[in-house]
């Protein structure tokens, strides 16, 4: 695979940005390395080709957001909303993400070896999250469609107004949030964090640790009883 | 928005240097606080009887040596006097309330920014980088800062709204975030005999802490009043002349990252100013978790 490298320190970021934006037809394929990433924001951000880059050190805000098609990895930590509106692609995380990781992505696979902050997967619309240590407060609220998985614990308000999103925790969780139940582990839900599980290098851990999340659907229509809080 | 940045340095070889350390910190918050900078260093102590005053005048030629023969003159008491454009560092064995008496009789226009055995508190309006050149910032040394870059949201862009706030002796805090009940808590602390210099929600934060450890608190009694009386948003850093303390509010509304390294610790509002760090590539960088006390003792 053809190799490519910038580096942070001495190549502006919208230089690299704009590379990574050149037409797919000369990206797909390609392996794009960024040394000294140093907590900038925006890092590769928008991308729509198949290309891989790897953000060698700490990122900052936004990193990957809007990605396409496109695999991003972060070896160390990555700042608030990482991978935010992704539309297909995988995004990894090798450290820690902060707060809005995946927020109100719509497709592909985002993957955080490490803890995730607050409101990790806010308003999900469809794509999958496997977090491989412990998710913050109000994450997955109103999580519409998609899948979370937690291999540790959950914080306060789990899954608070939850559409049709799935979420799987294998640890604790502090509190649920309003109309979010613990649902029965169906066949298709299983095969689920079994896939996902497997392609987010966890295929050691067994689908039977986690408990499955789900909506109560009661807030889905008003219930005139309710009227009195309006 | 604003910037925090904190240092604590834990190798004493390097406490020389904690001046040029911190300068790509605070450096590197400027998007956040583009309107006004601070810093408070905590310096080897003076001695037992004495304590230091910073002080700020308006204007960069400020005669001080003439404020310093006049101090000598009415209160019969020579004092030591190093200055820095505007910025003057006071050390005197005189009672504070004696001299902060005096120095609104004569010198109506000075600003006093602490008082402390080892805290030196410089603070401006201009770019962080401007402010750090003004006071000579790369320069300093000691065990331990804290600064802060200002982006203001809630009140004046003036000298006195910047941050650091001090009160008390020895104590400062710099907020990144906006209190919703700062008036009120002004209102409480000021039928406790409290007074204010500023309309800035961040000073009643400074001074609530500083109350509660003057009536008894310990600092992590004090904090965990200050979780149940400040309503907002918040990460605040703070400093004591002997830690560096930081919380976030239960919501994490704004952000902090630790570098622990076994030369120093590090806080800041966002990585980009620990990466300048010597071998931060070692340290453990992590994320302080909301509502938690994180306490670091030099």
């Amino acid at each position: 695979m053809e190799s490519l490298k910038f580096d942070l320190a001495a190549t502006p970021l919208r230089e690299v940005n704009q590379y990574l934006h050149s037409p797919a037809a000369e990206l797909n394929g390609k392996h794009v390395v960024i040394d000294n990433p140093n907590g900038a924001h925006n890092i590769a951000v928008g991308l729509k080709s198949d290309v891989q880059v790897t953000i060698d050190g700490h990122a900052g805000y936004y990193a990957a957001g809007m990605n396409q098609l496109a695999s991003v990895v972060v070896t160390g930590s990555a700042g608030t909303g990482v991978a935010e509106n992704m539309m297909s692609g995988v995004v990894h995380v090798k450290g820690f993400a902060s707060n809005a990781a995946g927020a109100t992505a719509q497709g592909g696979l985002l993957i955080i070896d490490g803890d995730a902050g607050l409101r990790c997967g806010i308003s999900l619309k469809g794509a999958d999250i496997v977090v491989g240590g412990s998710v913050g407060s109000f994450s997955a609220f109103m999580a519409q469609a998609g899948n979370l998985v937690v291999l540790g614990d959950a914080g306060e308000a789990l899954g608070d107004s939850l559409y049709e999103a799935r979420l799987f925790v294998r640890g604790e969780v502090k509190s649920l949030g309003a109309d979010c139940e613990e649902k029965p582990m169906d066949d298709e839900a299983r095969q689920i964090l079994v896939d996902l599980l497997a392609k987010s290098g966890h295929a050691d851990i067994s689908p039977d640790s986690f408990k499955l999340f789900g909506s109560a659907r009661t807030l889905y229509n008003f219930h005139v009883d309710n009227a009195g809080a309006y | 928005m604003c910037g925090i940045v904190g240092l604590l340095v834990k190798n004493p070889s390097m406490r020389a240097n904690i001046g040029e350390l911190m300068m790509p910190m605070l450096i590197g918050m400027t998007e956040r606080g583009p309107d006004s900078a601070g810093m408070a260093v905590f310096t080897a102590p003076v001695a037992g009887n004495e304590l230091k005053y910073s002080l700020y005048a308006p204007t960069m030629d400020f005669n001080w040596q003439g404020l310093a023969h006049d101090f000598d003159a009415h209160l019969g008491s020579k004092v030591s006097l190093s200055t820095k454009g505007n910025h003057a560092i006071l050390i005197s064995h005189l009672e504070t309330p004696t001299i902060k008496t005096w120095i609104k009789e004569h010198y109506p226009q000075i600003h006093m920014l602490s008082v402390g055995q080892s805290i030196d508190v410089y603070k401006d309006t201009g770019l962080p980088a401007d402010v750090a050149a003004r006071y000579d910032l790369p320069h300093v040394s000691g065990t331990h800062l804290v600064g802060h870059t200002r982006m203001a949201t809630e009140s004046a862009i003036t000298p006195a709204h910047a941050h650091p706030f001090t009160a008390g002796r020895d104590w400062c805090l710099v907020h990144n975030g906006s209190l919703s009940n700062a008036n009120s808590l002004r209102r409480k602390l000021q039928h406790e005999g409290i007074d204010f210099e500023t309309d800035n929600d961040t000073e009643a934060a400074c001074r609530f802490l500083e109350w509660r450890m003057r009536e008894g608190d310990d600092l992590k009694t004090a904090l965990e009043h200050g979780f149940d009386e400040l309503d907002g948003f918040y990460t605040l850093l703070m400093g004591t002349k002997d830690q560096l303390a930081l919380i976030r509010d239960p919501f994490a509304c704004k952000p902090a990252v630790v570098a622990e390294h076994d030369d120093y610790v590090a806080i800041a509002s966002e990585f980009r100013s620990l990466a300048h760090l010597p071998d931060v590539k070692n340290a453990h960088v992590f994320e302080p978790s909301p509502k938690e006390m994180y306490v670091w003792k030099v």
